[in-house]
């Protein structure tokens, strides 16, 4: 009974004694109790500082894993389990109508998709809207971050109301530029109109959709970005602004030469996030178009690749096409990141 | 002080102002102009040129999206999944931060390098297989299926992990251990209140990225079970004719706990994303 009395840490409320303490009058929880069974006194405190401390040992051992547990669990059975899965199933012929009946088919899923001209049409989209909407982003979010870090009357205001399109949803801002970028009645051609050109029908045209849904990846993520550059240029040390302005270097040339080399491994890191992000887009071209879904546009012009993998496994039900479609996502990023190592290894070296 | 401040950083003038201003009336206008929109009907909305003031409409249309979409139900869901998930993700990585800044086992710095990695994986690429687990659970339409994939977070984990380096002094550990503490009262009467604040921006950000959710939920929930906002506004234009003007009123109706959230906390959260961003 006393032997499973409360560790040390169970006088909680009143800070228990330091444990090295033990022999002196105010004990610990443990060694008064086992004196009071009246065993040989040192005898018991020895087996219980033993315990005590085998029980510490323990604790420090294994506690940190206990708590990386969870994340680690999580992402087995939640994310890696799925991907290697995912691997699996491309190898195989599966209907989403009967999705335990999976039966080998090699690589034919992959050459499938070499020959599919609708493949090499989403992955082209993908790359193009990609550019599109990543590089004029990033540039625009390097301007404002430059802009927001002067000393500004309402600077949080300027922080926040530039952050707020990153609380919309996909969803609500992709209706919203439905709207705005309308053939006939929308925002962007009466203005259009206005200076005296013809109407552009944004969703039917090739480049104007794919620039259509562009614009609505630039307008939620452009602030997002400014944020995470004006992070980075708030720890660039003064000094080097100072020596720039003793030689005489301009404001502009500030930015050039300062700035920009100190920001280098956080617009690579904005430029990976992005190429992250420009491949899975879905929402927005899936909502663009009012009823075509998930075709992209009455001729796939802005059918993504995220896109076409929905298509393909939870419109035309073929899971084992939707899972290669989704390895060579997933290859195509090892690939970016392995580049993007390669140009972060150059720039270190360069410095 | 005053001086040396000024000294040190320049004063914005009137053409950073101007641009400032141009660009924030580009990213508030689309919010604004959904407001406008849901506020007319879809005759007006469907005439040149554009309205740009409220008409009388808003609470007309409001209640059509409502009913229609089932928007209650659709917030009510969104509202259980996004505070689950934030609670989740902020417990979990606030204990895996902690171990990961402050306490000592093998395999750490490859571990932590694991977490890092996994940053790199879009979840979904592993839809399919995902998928069908859920409808081997028989999950579909059910909130857990929303919930338990998006439980823990690498980001957050990492976020914690530099917070907590800063934040929490390793002599505190050691003088609760020293008074007895085992790691897990540690962490309870420790690094939460230590994490208090980080712990609070990263559950907001999460709430957000939560909320708004979009690709998975599509796929594992449908607007006749139990959908989410974002599930449900797909629903609404789906009509003959799509009344515009509704749909529009359910797009505000999903975003606006959002924008409250934004007005109330707006600089907690612009001040997580850019203290998360520094060691991008």
């Amino acid at each position: 009974m006393a032997g499973r009395t409360p560790r040390p840490a169970s006088s909680a409320a009143a800070p228990a004694p330091d444990p090295a303490a033990n022999g002196s009058p105010g004990r610990t929880g443990a060694a008064s109790g086992l004196g009071r069974t009246g065993g040989t006194d040192s005898l018991a405190a020895d087996r219980a500082r033993a315990r005590r401390s085998r029980r510490y040992r323990r604790d420090l051992r294994w506690s940190p894993y206990a708590f990386i547990a969870p994340f680690f669990l999580f992402f087995a059975a939640f994310g890696l389990f799925p991907l290697l899965y995912t691997g699996w199933a491309a190898l195989h012929r599966v209907e989403l109508t009967a999705p335990t009946d999976m039966e080998w088919a090699g690589l034919r899923n992959f050459t499938r998709l070499l020959g599919d001209d609708f493949f090499w049409n989403a992955l082209g989209n993908t790359f193009v809207i990609g550019v599109i909407s990543t590089v004029p982003q990033l540039l625009m979010a390097l301007g404002m971050a430059h802009l927001l870090n002067y000393r500004l009357r309402g600077s949080t205001f300027f922080r926040v109301a530039l952050l707020t399109p990153y609380a919309t949803s996909v969803a609500a801002a992709t209706l919203v530029f439905v709207l705005i970028f309308g053939r006939d009645y929308g925002l962007v051609n009466w203005l259009l109109s206005t200076i005296g050109v013809d109407g552009v029908d944004w969703e039917n045209g090739s480049w104007s959709a794919k620039l259509a849904v562009s614009t609505i990846v630039i307008w939620r993520w452009t602030g997002y970005n400014a944020l995470i550059y004006l992070a980075a240029m708030q720890a660039i040390p003064h000094d080097l602004y100072e020596s720039a302005a003793l030689d005489g270097a301009s404001r502009w040339q500030q930015f050039r030469y300062v700035t920009v080399p100190s920001l280098r491994p956080t617009i690579l890191f904005t430029c990976v996030v992005s190429t992250i992000g420009a491949m899975q887009l879905f929402g927005e071209p899936l909502l663009f178009s009012g009823s075509a879904g998930a075709t992209g546009g009455a001729d796939h012009q802005y059918q993504t690749l995220g896109l076409y993998l929905y298509e393909q496994g939870w419109v035309n039900l073929h899971l084992g096409r939707a899972s290669a479609i989704a390895w060579t996502m997933f290859l195509i990023l090892l690939v970016v990141a392995a580049v993007n190592a390669l140009i972060a290894r150059r720039l270190r070296r360069g410095d | 002080m005053t001086a040396r401040r000024a000294g040190r950083q320049l004063h914005g003038g009137k053409v950073t102002y101007a641009v400032l201003i141009l660009f924030t009336a580009g990213s508030l206008f689309p919010l604004l102009w959904t407001a406008v929109a849901a506020s007319r009907n879809n005759t007006r909305l469907a005439q040149t040129p554009p309205p740009f003031w409220f008409g009388g409409n808003l609470l007309k249309n409001l209640g059509t999206a409502w009913t229609d979409a089932n928007m209650g139900t659709a917030l009510l869901n969104t509202t259980v999944v996004a505070t689950t998930v934030a609670a989740g993700t902020v417990v979990f990585s606030t204990v895996a931060g902690f171990a990961f800044a402050k306490l000592r086992f093998r395999a750490k710095r490859l571990l932590l390098l694991l977490v890092i990695g996994t940053m790199m994986v879009p979840p979904q690429l592993g839809v399919v297989p995902l998928f069908m687990t859920i409808a081997e659970l028989e999950w579909t339409d059910h909130l857990q299926a929303v919930i338990l994939p998006t439980l823990v977070s690498a980001f957050g984990v990492f976020f914690m992990r530099q917070y907590l380096l800063r934040a929490l002094p390793t002599e505190l550990i050691e003088a609760a251990r020293t008074d007895g503490a085992n790691s897990w009262r540690v962490v309870w009467h420790v690094v939460f209140p230590a994490a208090r604040p980080a712990m609070a921006v990263l559950g907001l950000l999460t709430f957000v990225q939560a909320w708004n959710d979009f690709f998975w939920p599509i796929i594992a929930l449908t607007q006749n079970g139990s959908p989410t906002v974002q599930v449900a506004l797909t629903g609404l234009g789906r009509g003959f004719i799509p009344d515009q003007s509704v749909i529009m009123a359910g797009a505000l109706l999903g975003t606006l706990p959002l924008l409250i959230a934004f007005v109330l906390f707006g600089k907690q959260i612009v001040g997580g994303i850019m203290q998360g961003a520094v060691k991008g």
